[in-house]
C-alpha cells in the first residue's frame, strides 16, 4: 500500500490546475502563493517549474500571489517558500508532466518508459512524436488533486536548478520600468493619504477642517468614519502637502502616553510575563563540579525601515472589493479585510504587486487597508494610499526589545554541561488574523479586540527562535517570559527572536572559549557533532583564513559565530573582521552556508550577502528611539542604517549546493551569526565585551571605560 | 500660471503646474516617468536622484521653479533594454539588486560619479553612493557593478 506523504501545501492546495496550466499554444501558466519580496523567490520558482516540467523558462508566465489565480501558501516568510512552497510546486509540475506521458503512451501506443519531455514536445528514444502538452492539453485533465506518486527528477538530471539564473524581475528595474505597485496607475485614481490616530484608543476630539482645506492648494476630500480620517485629492502633491500638516489640525481624547526609557529593552525584566520552561527542570543547584556562568544581553526594538513607505490600492464597484498590496499574504489579508469591512471574503480580490524589500510585517497590510477602507466607503473610485515616510517609521509593526541571558554550569573541560537561555520578550508575531492588528480598523467604530499576544510552537518558536544552541550541552532548556503589554506594535522581522538568541548564544560561547583559554574555533567543534554543523564552521574558517591565539585589545578583531537558522534551516557561520577606535569599522566578512540543494546559488549567495549587511546595519546602528508620544525616530537621521562607505568586503561560499539533499531556507541564515560575529570581533579587538545592541560608538566608549 | 520649461532626459517639455510642485512629482505624475522613485521626500534616501545639469541630486526637494531651463536626466534617459548604459548593463552583468527600489537613484549617482572619473577606486565609489540607501543589502553587488562599468567604459564600449 502506497503511503505517501504530500508536502503540507500540495495537502492545502491539491488540485493540479491550482499549479500549472496550458493556456495557449507553446504557452505554460504556472501559479505560486510565494510574492516576490526581494528575495527573488519568483526566479527559483521558474527554474523549479521549468525543470519539472521539460519546457524552456521562456514560455511560462508566473503567476503570483493572487486570491483570483493562484494557490493559498498563507505567507511569504519565515525562509519557507524554496523549503515548502518551491517543493510543492516541484511535485505539482512532475506528476503533470507524468499525466501527459501515461496519456501518450497509453493513447498513441508509446512504452511509457521511453518517453520523455522537451521543452514541451513528447519525445520517444528522442524522436519527436508530434505531441506536446497544448495538443495533448484537452485529453488530460489536471483538475485532479495531485497524488505525489510521480517521482520528481533526479539531481543529476538537473539542467535548470542549480544553475546561476538572472533575477527574472531586475531588467525592468534597472531601466526605470514601471514595476513596483508604487508605480501603478488606475484610470480616475484618487490619492490619499491617512491622517493617523497616534495611539491606539485614541479618539478625534477636533478636526479643523477648514485649516486642513486652506492648506490644500486645490480641492480635497476629508473621509471621516469614527476615528479614520483622511484626505483625498486627484493631485497626489496636494494631499503630501495636507498631510504632512494635518496633525496641527486635528485634536485627539485619550492619547495614552509611553514611557521613553523603554526604548532601552531592561524595562522588560519588571513586567508581568506569561512563563514557560521548554526542556528539563531548572535544577537549584549546578551539576557537581561545574562553575556558574551568566550574561546579559539585550537589544532595542528594531524598525524593517523598508525604503520606500508602503503603498496601497483599491477598488469598490458593483460590491466587489479589489485591492492591490504588496503584502505578504494575499489571502489572510483578504479575511481580514473582510472582518473589517463586514464583507464576504468571496466578494474580495486582493492582488500581489512588488513593493520594496520587506523583511517582515511592516505597513503593508496597513496601507491596503487603508486603501480599502477608503475605497469602500467611495464606491467607484479607485483608491490609492503611499504612506509617508514618516508614517512609516511611526507606525508600522517592529520588532519588540529582547532581554536574553545566557546561563551556564560549565565543566572541568570548560564546555557547559548545562545550559539555560532565558527570554524577555514582547510578540514577534501580530499579522493581521481576524482583523486584528489593522490600523485602520482601530480606528473605525467598532474595532476588533486587541489581538492576543502569543508565541508561536517551538520548534521554530518566535521570540524563542534558535534560543536552543545546537551544541552537545547534556542538558539545555529555555526559558520564555513573553510580555504582553508593549509601548509600541511588534510583529515579524527577519529572524525574529534569533537574532538576538544567537547573539547571546555566541557571545557566551567566544567568552567561554576565552575563559578555557581555548581558540574559538576549536572550542565550538569540541562540542558540535552535528557533520553539516562543522562543515560549515571549518569552511569559514579556512576561507577567511582563522588563525588561533591572536592577541585581543589591539584594536583590530576577529570574531566568529554559527547558528543553523530556526535549527531547521539552513546553516551559517560567520567571520566578521573588524577595527575599532572610539566606534566599530566592520572590513571584511566570510560566510559558509550550508541550504541543501539550492535552485539559483547566485540568488542564495545574494540573500545570504543580504543578510550579512542586514545583520551588520542591526548590530552597529539600529535602534528605534521612543518618546513619550510613542515612536520618535521618523527618518533616517535619527535612525541611522548602513550607508555604503560603512560596507565590508564580503565573501560568501555554499558547501554542497548540488547535494541531492532538501532545500533548506536561506533568506534568514546569516543575520543572527552575522550580529554575533561582529560582537566577537569588537570583544576581540577591545579586549572588553559589549552585550547591548546596537554596539555605538557611545556603547564603545563606555566599554573602553570600563576596562 | 505660467508653463515652466525644462529639458528631460534630452526632450524639451513644458509643464504647467504650481512652481512648488517637487520635481519628483512632475516626473512621476506629469510626465509618467516611474524610474524616479519617492523614498522619503526629506532628500535623505536617494530613491529620487536625478542629475539636473549633470549633478546628481534629490528630485523630492527641487520645487519645480528652480528648475526652470535645466537639463534633467532621470533613469529613462540612461539606456534601453536594446542599448543600455554600461552601469545598467553591468548592473545586471552583476546581478546587482534585490528589490530593486534603491536602484534607479543608484544608478543616476554612479552616472554623475564615472562622468567625471572614470577610474574611481572602491572607496571613492562608497562615497559617491553614501547619499542612497539600499536596505537589501546589495551593496557589494552594486559597489562591483560600478567598478565593471567604469572598466566597460574605460574600454570603450559604446553606449
Amino acid at each position: 500500500m502506497n503511503t505517501l506523504t504530500l508536502p503540507p501545501l500540495l495537502t492545502a492546495n491539491p488540485r493540479l490546475d491550482q499549479w500549472v496550466g496550458f493556456p495557449s499554444p507553446g504557452r505554460v501558466r504556472v501559479s505560486t502563493g510565494r510574492v516576490e519580496i526581494g528575495q527573488g523567490v519568483l526566479t527559483a520558482m521558474l527554474q523549479i517549474a521549468a525543470e519539472e516540467l521539460d519546457v524552456a523558462p521562456e514560455r511560462i508566465r508566473l503567476e503570483t500571489g493572487d486570491t483570483e489565480l493562484t494557490p493559498n501558501e498563507g505567507y511569504t516568510a519565515g525562509s519557507q517558500s524554496i523549503q515548502f512552497g518551491g517543493v510543492a510546486l516541484r511535485m505539482a509540475c512532475a506528476e503533470v508532466r507524468a499525466l501527459f506521458l501515461d496519456h501518450a503512451a497509453a493513447s498513441h501506443g508509446y512504452s511509457r518508459a521511453e518517453l520523455a519531455v522537451s521543452d514541451g514536445a513528447v519525445i520517444h528514444r528522442g524522436e519527436p512524436t508530434g505531441h506536446d502538452y497544448w495538443s495533448l492539453a484537452d485529453f488530460v485533465n489536471l483538475r485532479r488533486e495531485a497524488t505525489g506518486r510521480p517521482p520528481t527528477k533526479r539531481v543529476a538530471d538537473y539542467s535548470f536548478v542549480g544553475r546561476n539564473a538572472p533575477r527574472v524581475d531586475l531588467a525592468a528595474k534597472v531601466f526605470g520600468r514601471p514595476a513596483f505597485i508604487h508605480d501603478m496607475v488606475v484610470d480616475g485614481m484618487v490619492h490619499a493619504r491617512v491622517v493617523r490616530q497616534p495611539r491606539r484608543g485614541a479618539t478625534i476630539a477636533k478636526v479643523d477642517e477648514a485649516a486642513l482645506r486652506l492648506a490644500a492648494k486645490g480641492p480635497i476630500e476629508i473621509v471621516r468614519h469614527g476615528n479614520f480620517l483622511a484626505v483625498l485629492s486627484a493631485d497626489e502633491t496636494i494631499v503630501e502637502a495636507v498631510a504632512a500638516v494635518a496633525p496641527n489640525h486635528v485634536a485627539w481624547d485619550g492619547v495614552d502616553p509611553i514611557n521613553p526609557y523603554q526604548e532601552e529593552a531592561r524595562w522588560l525584566l519588571q513586567q508581568p510575563s506569561t512563563d514557560r520552561t521548554i526542556g528539563p527542570p531548572q535544577t537549584s543547584e549546578p551539576p557537581p563540579g561545574t562553575t556558574r556562568y551568566e550574561a546579559t544581553y539585550t537589544r532595542m526594538h528594531i524598525a524593517h525601515a523598508s525604503v520606500a513607505p508602503s503603498c496601497g490600492l483599491a477598488l469598490y464597484r458593483d460590491g466587489k472589493l479589489q485591492v492591490w498590496t504588496h503584502s505578504q499574504g494575499v489571502y489572510p489579508l483578504r479575511d481580514a479585510l473582510a472582518r473589517t469591512l463586514k464583507l464576504d471574503p468571496a466578494a474580495i480580490s486582493v492582488k500581489h504587486v512588488q513593493g520594496p524589500g520587506c523583511y517582515g510585517h511592516n505597513g503593508a497590510d496597513d496601507a491596503a487597508t487603508d486603501a480599502a477602507v477608503i475605497a469602500f466607503h467611495r464606491s467607484g473610485r479607485p483608491v490609492r494610499v503611499r504612506w509617508r515616510r514618516e508614517e512609516e517609521f511611526g507606525f508600522e509593526p517592529v520588532s519588540p526589545a529582547m532581554v536574553v541571558t545566557a546561563q551556564a554550569a560549565v565543566d572541568a573541560s570548560g564546555s557547559p554541561a548545562d545550559w539555560t537561555t532565558e527570554i524577555w520578550s514582547g510578540r514577534h508575531t501580530s499579522r493581521p488574523g481576524g482583523g486584528g492588528n489593522l490600523l485602520a480598523a482601530e480606528a473605525l467604530p467598532d474595532p476588533p479586540p486587541h489581538p492576543h499576544a502569543a508565541e508561536g510552537a517551538y520548534p521554530p518558536g518566535a521570540g524563542t527562535r534558535n534560543s536552543e544552541p545546537l551544541y552537545d550541552f547534556s542538558a539545555k532548556r529555555i526559558v520564555h517570559h513573553l510580555i504582553a503589554e508593549t509601548p509600541v506594535r511588534t510583529s515579524s522581522l527577519r529572524g525574529l527572536g534569533a537574532t538576538l538568541n544567537v547573539f547571546a548564544i555566541e557571545s557566551s560561547m567566544d567568552e567561554l572559549a576565552g575563559r578555557a583559554g581555548r581558540d574559538p574555533v576549536a572550542y565550538r567543534l569540541a562540542v558540535l557533532s552535528d557533520p553539516r554543523a562543522r562543515a560549515v564552521v571549518e569552511h569559514v574558517a579556512r576561507i577567511s583564513g582563522w588563525r588561533a591565539g591572536l592577541p585581543s585589545g589591539t584594536g583590530r578583531g576577529r570574531g566568529i559565530a554559527f547558528a543553523r537558522y530556526k535549527n531547521m534551516a539552513a546553516y551559517a557561520a560567520v567571520v566578521a573582521e573588524v577595527a575599532v577606535d572610539e566606534s566599530v569599522r566592520l572590513t571584511r566578512v566570510w560566510c559558509a552556508a550550508d541550504a541543501g540543494l539550492v535552485i539559483n546559488p547566485d540568488g542564495a549567495i545574494n540573500q545570504l550577502e543580504g543578510g550579512i549587511i542586514h545583520g551588520a546595519s542591526w548590530a552597529l546602528k539600529e535602534g528605534v528611539r521612543l518618546d513619550t508620544y510613542g515612536i520618535s525616530s521618523r527618518d533616517w537621521e535619527s535612525y541611522p542604517v548602513l550607508r555604503f562607505s560603512e560596507v565590508p568586503e564580503v565573501t560568501v561560499e555554499l558547501v554542497d549546493p548540488m547535494a541531492d539533499r532538501p532545500c533548506l531556507g536561506v533568506g534568514e541564515a546569516s543575520g543572527g551569526p552575522t550580529v554575533a560575529a561582529i560582537g566577537n570581533a569588537v570583544a576581540h579587538a577591545l579586549g572588553a565585551r559589549l552585550r547591548d545592541l546596537p554596539l555605538t560608538r557611545e556603547r564603545v566608549m563606555a566599554a573602553l571605560l570600563r576596562a | 500660471m505660467q508653463p515652466t520649461s525644462l529639458t528631460v532626459n534630452g526632450s524639451v517639455v513644458s509643464v504647467t503646474a504650481d512652481g512648488g510642485v517637487p520635481l519628483l512629482d512632475i516626473l512621476r505624475n506629469r510626465l509618467g516617468l516611474m524610474g524616479t522613485k519617492f523614498g522619503c521626500g526629506q532628500e535623505q534616501c536617494g530613491c529620487c536622484m536625478v542629475l539636473i545639469d549633470g549633478r546628481p541630486e534629490k528630485s523630492c526637494g527641487k520645487p519645480l521653479s528652480t528648475v526652470a531651463g535645466t537639463a534633467i536626466t532621470t533613469v529613462e534617459g540612461l539606456g534601453t533594454p536594446d542599448r543600455p548604459h554600461p552601469l545598467q548593463q553591468a548592473f545586471l552583468d552583476e546581478q546587482a539588486g534585490q528589490c530593486g527600489y534603491c536602484l534607479s537613484g543608484i544608478l543616476i549617482s554612479a552616472k554623475a560619479l564615472l562622468d567625471h572619473n572614470l577610474s574611481p577606486s572602491r572607496a571613492e565609489i562608497a562615497k559617491a553612493l553614501d547619499d542612497n540607501i539600499c536596505r537589501c543589502g546589495s551593496h557589494v553587488r552594486i559597489l562591483r557593478a560600478v567598478e565593471r562599468a567604469a572598466r566597460m567604459l574605460r574600454g570603450g564600449v559604446a553606449r
